[in-house]
This record gives structure tokens, C-alpha cells and sequence, in this order.
């Protein structure tokens, strides 16, 4: 098999702030994140520059609370669901260190911690922060429609989630980890033929299994291995279905273990049908619950996987089904490292 | 991928449609009783409100047929237009799907809710432009439609 | 005047329910929808049968986009009679202008009136 990458140096997760928006303060983890913002434009013109300003913050946040400053942080990698990332981008403007922009969709909380562990682990930089941001307004305009046009939602559809997470990586001893990044596994490409941009989880859920099947076969590991399997933004819909494929190809998922930070974000009397989506989805679930969990022992292995949708309004309406892609990272508490 | 005769594979076309299958399976389905309701009793009290307008115009303005019906439909539109910049509107629209947008009402909220949204984007490029997104296709193929009609009346030998 | 009412409420709900099964049966977007519906009504009016059904219903035929279509027609129709093969361009937004117009003119002003509210 292919993908996997093991981090011999086990670089640490030293910080996570997640940033999120009413709605999601309104959720079940409301209690969990570092600031909610009630405001949707956050004291902004518009919400593309209020989805910059959340980038912005949790960038911030993520930094101060680890103690250090701007100068210390050797490379941001982050990004967003808007065109030419531009969220990501003109928060680095502010933030003035050294940035690389990726997008991968949903994807990219995963996508970014992978590269960032990598980079530490290979000692070309001692600390990296990495971030990913959405917001319901912004993306909703991209991608579907006006807000205020009357369109009806499927029970299929997700509900994009509107708060940015960040984390910091850092080899430094001096500063201490919640957790250690052991292994990587980068996704591919997969698609299985959906072409419904309002049932995004079934379009994810193929790349979610692939990248999943190849990691424990590269790490000779099995779901058993881990407390916690994390899910990024698969929905009610993605959810079963990944349950499901994992079954057919013998690795089942043990349901206790295994959550979905889209079916965690909202409460289902919020009337978000399939659950919550976007980069901002496992970006702030993973930043204030699961850390947590980490950080308290609850949880000793965690495998963190994102997944991303990587469609285009342009692609859906050229009739191009829809790509999805899954990286994975896994996440070791301190605790459990300081034992082995 | 780049071939365009190309076949998928007998093992892929059976991942596909086993995939499919399952997709389907899993994916909860919208109530078709409970939408036709919503949409019938929605989308009828519109009719039906439109219909007051026009026999209140003739009976109570002095209006003849075609400014009653005109009155109707500026009405509509206006109301949408008030309901859609209070918020209102995308939550009927939710409700009652095909009762709300296929109406003129529809048609209206369609016009007014990119205005309102991309009025950020500047008066000209922004309000402007973004206007015909969503309603742009339905006068072009009506009115395209409506100009072969005339010209086939036209030269037709009745 | 009451019965008036009745027919406008069980024709137009009628017409709208038919988009709606289109909606959840079939997966075309309400975009395509409302294209499909315009221009069957320009097409069933072209053809005499949307008349009659206009007649019957009053606003329950005429409010819903179909009616725009039939609109389209009659205005195209009217004007062939009266100016000849020209008047295929001219009918059509001659009897829609109303509604075009109002949608335009109201649009702009709510776009100026109102801010778009997050959900």
C-alpha cells in the first residue's frame, strides 16, 4: 500500500483555539470553544472579510495561548473553502509569517496538520501553526445560492459551519504537548460516481474508506487500535455509509469509537438535516472537544481525518461527478507517549 | 478519463451501481405527501390571494381586466420584494418548495434576493449584474420561446 | 366572488404541486423547473389549450409562471395581429412588462432597503 508516513520524531501538538459562529455556539460543544462570535459579519463589511477575521482570530488565539509571538512561528499552513483561498491568505497578510495556502476542501485541517507534522518532523522548522476556516454565509454564496432566496434543502444537505480552528506544532521541549503526531496518511483522490452536490457525505465517504483500509494496512493496525476514530464532516448520510464500506471490506468500525464532528456541531433540533460541513467543521471540533479529550486522557490514540468535496460550481454544472479526498493524522495524548 | 469512447471497466461499472445502490439505501428521502400538501396549500393561497387582488381592483378601483391583472402581479412581486428583505421569505420558500417559487412570487424572490446579497459587490457589478442570476434563464427561454410562437403565427396560413 | 376564489386556490395549488413532485421525484433543480414551466405555458397558450384553463381559474392559472408563459403568447399574438411579423418582438414583454419591471424596480430598492440576514 502507499500514503502512510511514519513521524519518528513524533512532533507535538502543542495548542489548539477554535473560533466558532453563533450557530455553533449554539451546539452541543458550545461550552468547548476558546470564543464565539454572535455577530456573522464579526464587525466586518462583508463575510468574506469576517470569515478573514475568524482565520485571523483562531490564528491569534492559537498562538498566544501557547506563549509565544508571531516571530517564533516558522510557517502557517492553512487554508479555506472560498475561491483562491482568499480567507487564508489575507489573514497571513496580518499575521506577516511565512505561509503556504492549500486547499483541499473540507479536507484541509487534516491536510494542513499532515504537512505541518511532516515539516517538523523532518526538522526544517521548529514550530508550525496550522489552520482552516469557513463560513456559512460566504460559502453559501459560492457555492449555492443568495441567503435570502427561498430554496428548500434536502434531507441529504449539510449545513456549512462557520468558525476557523488552528493548531500549533512545535518540536520544542520547552513548550508543553497535549499530544504527539505519529502517523500520517495522505488521501486519495477517490469518486464513486456521486454527482449530487446536496448529498456531499456519500460523495466523501469512498475517500474516507480508502484513506481509513490503507492506513491500517500500512500500520499493520486495526480500528481496535484507536479510542477514538475522527471523522471530519461526513454527515447523518456519510456517516452510515462509511460504517457501512468499512464492514464490506472487513475493518468494521466499532460505533462507540467512532464520531463524525459534523454530526457533533449541531444538535439536530437546529434543523442543519444531514449535519454540519466545511473546513471550519473538524477545524473547531478538533481544536476544543478532541483535545480536550486528549489532554484530559479520555482519549489516548485518536486517528483525525478530514474529508473534502473537491468540486466547483463550474465542475458540478459541466455534469462532473464529484472527487473526494481523506488525509489522516494520528494523534497520541502525552500521557499514553510519556508511557511507551 | 481522457478518452471519451472509453467504457469503465466491467469491476468498475459494478463498484459504481453496487455504490449506487447503497448511496440510495442510506440517503433519507424527502416526504413526497407532506411537500405536495405544503406546496398545494401554499402555492394555492397565493392563487387565491392574487385572485382577491384582481376582483378588489375591479370591484373597489375601477379597474378594467388588464390593470387589475397588472395590479395583481405589481402587488405580488411587492410583497415578495418586502418579505424576502425582512427574512421571511426563504423560510416560506423552505416550507413550501414548488408552492412558493412557482408562483410569480418565486420569480420575484428570485430577483430580489441576489440583489440584496450581492449590493456588497457595488451598485453597478454587484446589484446590477448579479439581478438576472437566478431569474435570467427563465426570460430567456420564455421570451425566445414567445418570439418563434409570433413568428410562426405570423407567417402561418391560417 | 367566493367561488372565484375557490377555483384560483385549487388550480394554482394544483400547478404548483406538479412542480413540487418534479422537485422530489425527479432531481431537476427548481432552476430548470421554472424554465420547463415557462415555457410550457407559452407552448400549451400557443397551442389554445392554456386559454381556456386561464378562463376557468382567473389568478390560479395566470400567477403561477405558466401564466407568465401565457402572458408571452398573448402579448405576441395580440401584436402580430396588429403590426404584422414585427410584432413577434415586440408582444411578448409589451404584456409581461409589469411583472419584469416590478421584480426590477423592487429588487434594486429592497437591495438598497435591506441587508441579507445570516440564518
Amino acid at each position: 500500500m502507499q500514503g502512510t508516513i511514519e513521524l519518528r520524531r513524533r512532533p507535538r501538538l502543542c495548542m489548539g483555539a477554535a473560533i466558532a459562529g453563533k450557530k455553533e455556539g449554539e451546539g452541543p460543544l458550545g461550552q468547548a470553544y476558546d470564543r464565539i462570535i454572535e455577530d456573522d459579519l464579526f464587525g466586518e463589511e462583508s463575510w468574506e472579510k469576517a470569515e478573514c477575521r475568524f482565520f485571523y482570530t483562531a490564528a491569534d488565539t492559537c498562538i498566544r495561548k501557547a506563549g509565544l509571538t508571531n516571530q517564533q512561528v516558522d510557517v502557517m499552513l492553512g487554508g479555506d473553502l472560498l475561491n483562491q483561498i482568499t480567507s487564508a491568505s489575507m489573514a497571513a497578510r496580518e499575521l506577516k509569517i511565512p505561509f503556504l495556502g492549500l486547499y483541499g476542501a473540507c479536507s484541509t485541517m487534516a491536510e494542513s496538520l499532515c504537512i505541518g507534522a511532516m515539516l517538523v518532523d523532518a526538522g526544517h522548522v521548529r514550530t508550525a501553526l496550522c489552520a482552516a476556516s469557513s463560513h456559512f454565509c460566504s460559502a453559501e454564496r459560492q457555492y449555492r445560492f443568495p441567503l435570502e432566496y427561498g430554496n428548500q434543502r434536502t434531507p441529504t444537505a449539510q449545513w456549512t459551519v462557520t468558525g476557523s480552528g488552528a493548531s500549533l506544532l512545535s518540536c520544542d521541549e520547552h513548550i508543553p504537548a497535549i499530544a504527539h503526531c505519529t502517523h500520517v496518511t495522505i488521501g486519495r483522490v477517490t469518486d464513486l460516481g456521486v454527482a449530487d452536490a446536496n448529498n456531499m457525505g456519500a460523495a466523501m465517504a469512498p475517500a474516507a474508506a480508502d484513506t481509513l483500509v490503507r492506513h491500517f494496512v500500512d500500520t499493520g493496525r486495526s480500528p481496535a487500535d484507536y479510542d477514538l476514530i475522527v471523522t471530519g464532516d461526513l454527515g447523518r448520510v456519510g456517516h452510515d455509509i462509511l460504517m457501512e464500506l468499512m464492514q464490506e471490506r472487513g475493518m468494521p468500525l466499532i460505533f462507540e469509537r467512532y464520531m463524525d464532528c459534523g454530526l457533533q456541531v449541531f444538535s439536530p433540533e437546529q434543523d442543519v438535516h444531514a449535519g454540519g460541513s466545511g473546513c471550519g467543521c473538524s477545524a473547531i471540533v478538533l481544536n476544543s472537544h478532541i483535545l480536550a479529550r486528549l489532554r484530559a486522557g479520555e482519549a489516548r490514540r485518536v486517528l483525525f481525518m478530514a474529508t473534502g468535496a473537491l468540486m466547483s460550481t463550474t465542475t458540478s454544472q459541466q455534469g462532473e461527478t464529484i472527487p473526494g479526498i481523506a488525509h489522516a493524522i494520528v494523534l497520541e495524548g502525552d500521557a499514553a507517549c510519556s508511557g511507551t | 478519463m481522457f478518452d471519451k469512447n472509453a467504457k469503465p471497466s466491467p469491476q468498475r461499472q459494478r463498484q459504481l451501481d453496487s455504490y449506487k445502490q447503497l448511496v440510495e439505501r442510506m440517503s433519507p428521502n424527502s416526504n413526497l405527501f407532506q411537500g405536495i400538501f405544503r406546496a398545494f396549500w401554499v402555492g394555492g393561497t397565493i392563487c387565491c390571494f392574487g385572485q382577491f387582488l384582481q376582483e378588489a381592483g375591479k370591484m373597489w378601483l375601477g379597474m378594467n381586466n388588464t390593470a387589475a391583472s397588472t395590479f395583481c402581479s405589481t402587488a405580488l412581486v411587492f410583497l415578495t420584494a418586502l418579505l424576502t428583505g425582512l427574512g421571511v421569505w426563504d423560510k416560506i420558500g423552505q416550507y413550501a418548495g414548488a408552492g412558493a417559487f412557482v408562483p410569480i412570487t418565486g420569480f420575484a424572490n428570485a430577483m430580489v434576493s441576489p440583489a440584496i446579497e450581492f449590493r456588497r459587490e457595488g451598485l453597478v457589478l454587484g446589484l446590477g449584474a448579479k439581478l438576472f442570476t437566478i431569474a435570467g434563464p427563465v426570460l430567456v427561454w420564455g421570451v425566445s420561446i414567445s418570439v418563434l410562437v409570433g413568428m410562426i403565427y405570423a407567417i402561418w396560413p391560417w | 366572488m367566493l367561488w372565484n376564489l375557490i377555483k384560483a386556490f385549487v388550480i394554482g395549488g394544483a400547478i404548483c404541486s406538479i412542480g413540487q413532485v418534479l422537485v422530489l421525484k425527479t432531481k431537476i433543480t427548481p432552476a430548470r423547473i421554472l424554465v420547463g414551466y415557462i415555457v410550457t405555458g407559452v407552448i400549451l397558450s400557443a397551442v389554445g389549450l392554456y386559454g381556456p384553463l386561464a378562463e376557468f381559474a382567473g389568478a390560479g392559472a395566470t400567477v403561477p409562471l405558466t401564466g407568465f408563459g401565457h402572458a408571452l403568447t398573448t402579448g405576441v399574438k395580440k401584436a402580430v395581429q396588429e403590426i404584422g411579423f414585427m410584432g413577434a418582438f415586440t408582444g411578448g414583454l409589451t404584456s409581461t412588462a409589469a411583472g419584469i419591471a416590478a421584480a426590477v424596480f423592487f429588487g434594486s430598492l429592497a437591495a438598497l432597503v435591506f441587508k441579507p440576514r445570516p440564518k
